[in-house]
């Protein structure tokens, strides 16, 4: 059996989505810039994603800004800003992206001053020291909706209202939320926030930008005059066309499916001894992330793997740098535990059978890691 | 990004357990890096003639500590301790650079069982 759980990695792209893109690639294959009936064809079905796109966050379809993929709106986002202000301050968490976190690193190396507020055990942005660190020069607030790695939702309707407040540009990385929690960007409050297609089975290498009008971002990709003289490049109109369609597909009754199959997993895991869950318990429907202690994450990982499990893990060992999850460690969790951590997660297609032959893997992949581990107690039964 | 001989010593090696009052017992490495090893040695005549391991740790931790029991079972202590990382790697085929480290701990597990056990040695002959 083959179970796929690295959802908050990429999704398969849905039917409906292969479908709607089909004849952007076959016959509409035209450059939305031109002016004939091939490229007014283009533009047409560029616009029509952009409006539904819209106003699936409640945005004017001219706040709209598409780029490759999230990694590139949060660039775009944090970037664009820093380089419109010159100086000034930055606040940020400790457990965002790495492309919103590299991002501001490299800005620091640029002489911009960064906040990276902490998180509670829970990974909980603390509003009250976010607030606090407001200065007078601070420009951009950067907190996340919905963490990757554990699934945590942050309260952005409040950051959105602190920001609003202190009249601080609020951005907020919405890769792992979108059409999974409703996103209102005017009723939040949000001046900047950042999308992509693959998370919600559309394709890789598109993603979007919401850009609050009235603000200034300095374009990262110079060469053209598309998307508003924000983001030169020929349009992805297939990809654009296959993001609208995507934004459509998940459902309530998805949503409760999923959140439902992820309660059982949690309950069926937490049944193997010494094992604890990362994150809230009211976390995004489709992300589980758990520590199995005593044994280590990418050993998890591939073993599971040859049983045709599909899963991710915080590790070091996984990591190209050998730092465990800067997430985990943010919640304070011990070396052995971050270590230890699989990130399980869902999409649409999961289906029960699915996850019982995860947790029938899961605990026969974790008492043979256990039986070679030297952290094992002795005499322990390991389940 | 891991050979097929290594997936397959990571799924199945030969050589976990721990050995009853060894000869030699060698323990490296952290918890903050992710990697810890347990070697522990049966000697006779001069000779492994038993060797067992426990590896918390990757797959490149765990087979390589495996690997290492393979290379230096039936060997004099001296030998055994001339195994050198290089030649653990050779056995472990083509692996990714950041794997390179805990592909080679077990050698310094084996080094710090062995040297224990030649100090005992000459302290006991004494």
């Amino acid at each position: 059996m083959k179970v796929y759980l690295d959802n908050a990695a990429t999704t398969r792209v849905a039917q409906e989505v292969v479908e709607a893109i089909e004849p952007f690639n076959s016959q509409k294959y035209g450059n939305a810039s031109s002016l004939h009936s091939f490229g007014q064809d283009a533009k047409e079905a560029l616009e029509n994603a952009r409006k539904l796109l819209a106003k699936r966050i409640n945005a004017e379809p001219d706040e709209i800004v598409f780029t490759s993929g999230g990694s590139e709106a949060n660039n775009l986002a944090i970037r664009g800003m820093a380089q419109i202000n010159g100086f000034g301050h930055i606040i940020t968490s400790k457990i965002e992206h790495p492309a919103v976190l590299q991002t501001c690193k490299d800005l620091e190396k640029q002489g911009f001053e960064v906040t990276y507020v902490g998180v509670d055990a829970q990974g909980r942005v603390d509003l009250k020291s976010l607030e606090s660190s407001i200065k007078d020069h601070t420009f951009l607030v950067s907190i996340m909706h919905v963490n990757n790695e554990v699934g945590v939702i942050q309260n952005i309707a409040e950051i959105g209202k602190v920001c609003s407040d202190r009249k601080v540009v609020f951005h907020t990385d919405a890769v792992q939320s979108f059409t999974k929690i409703p996103i209102d960007v005017k009723n939040m409050n949000i001046g900047l926030a950042s999308f992509s297609a693959h998370k919600l089975h559309g394709q890789k290498g598109i993603g979007m930008l919401y850009v609050r009008k009235g603000i200034k971002l300095k374009n990262q990709i110079t060469g053209g005059e598309q998307e508003f003289k924000i983001r030169a490049g020929t349009e992805n109109v297939a990809g654009v066309v296959g993001f609208a369609k995507a934004s459509e597909i998940l459902t309530q009754e998805d949503i409760t499916r999923m959140s439902n199959l992820k309660k059982h997993l949690r309950q069926e895991l937490l049944n193997i001894s010494d094992t604890k869950i990362n994150g809230p318990d009211d976390g995004l429907c489709n992300i589980l992330n758990v520590s199995f202690r005593y044994i280590e994450g990418e050993s998890i990982l591939l073993r599971l793997d040859a049983e045709g499990v599909a899963v991710s893990t915080g590790s070091a060992c996984s990591s190209a740098n050998l730092a465990p999850s800067h997430v985990l460690i943010a919640m304070g969790l011990e070396h052995e535990a971050a270590h230890g951590s699989i990130r399980f997660s869902l999409s649409k297609y999961t289906t029960k059978e699915e996850i019982n032959y995860t947790v029938k893997c899961a605990r026969t992949v974790v008492i043979e890691l256990r039986k070679i581990s030297p952290l094992t107690p002795r005499g322990d039964k390991n389940v | 990004m891991y050979s097929k001989e290594i997936l397959d010593r990571f799924k199945n090696p030969k050589n976990v357990g721990e050995i009853k009052s060894p000869d030699a017992y060698g323990k490296v490495g952290n918890i903050a890096c992710g990697d810890i090893m347990e070697l522990f040695i049966k000697i006779d005549a001069g000779k492994i003639t038993d060797i067992k391991f426990k590896t918390f740790g990757c797959a490149a931790a765990i087979a390589s500590t495996d690997v290492l029991c393979d290379v230096v079972k039936g060997k004099t202590v001296d030998e055994a301790l001339k195994v050198s990382k290089k030649d653990i790697l050779a056995v472990m085929g083509d692996v990714p650079p950041v794997k390179v480290h805990c592909s080679v701990l077990a050698t310094e597990a084996l080094q710090e069982a062995l040297k224990k056990y030649q100090s005992k040695q000459s302290t006991g002959s004494k």
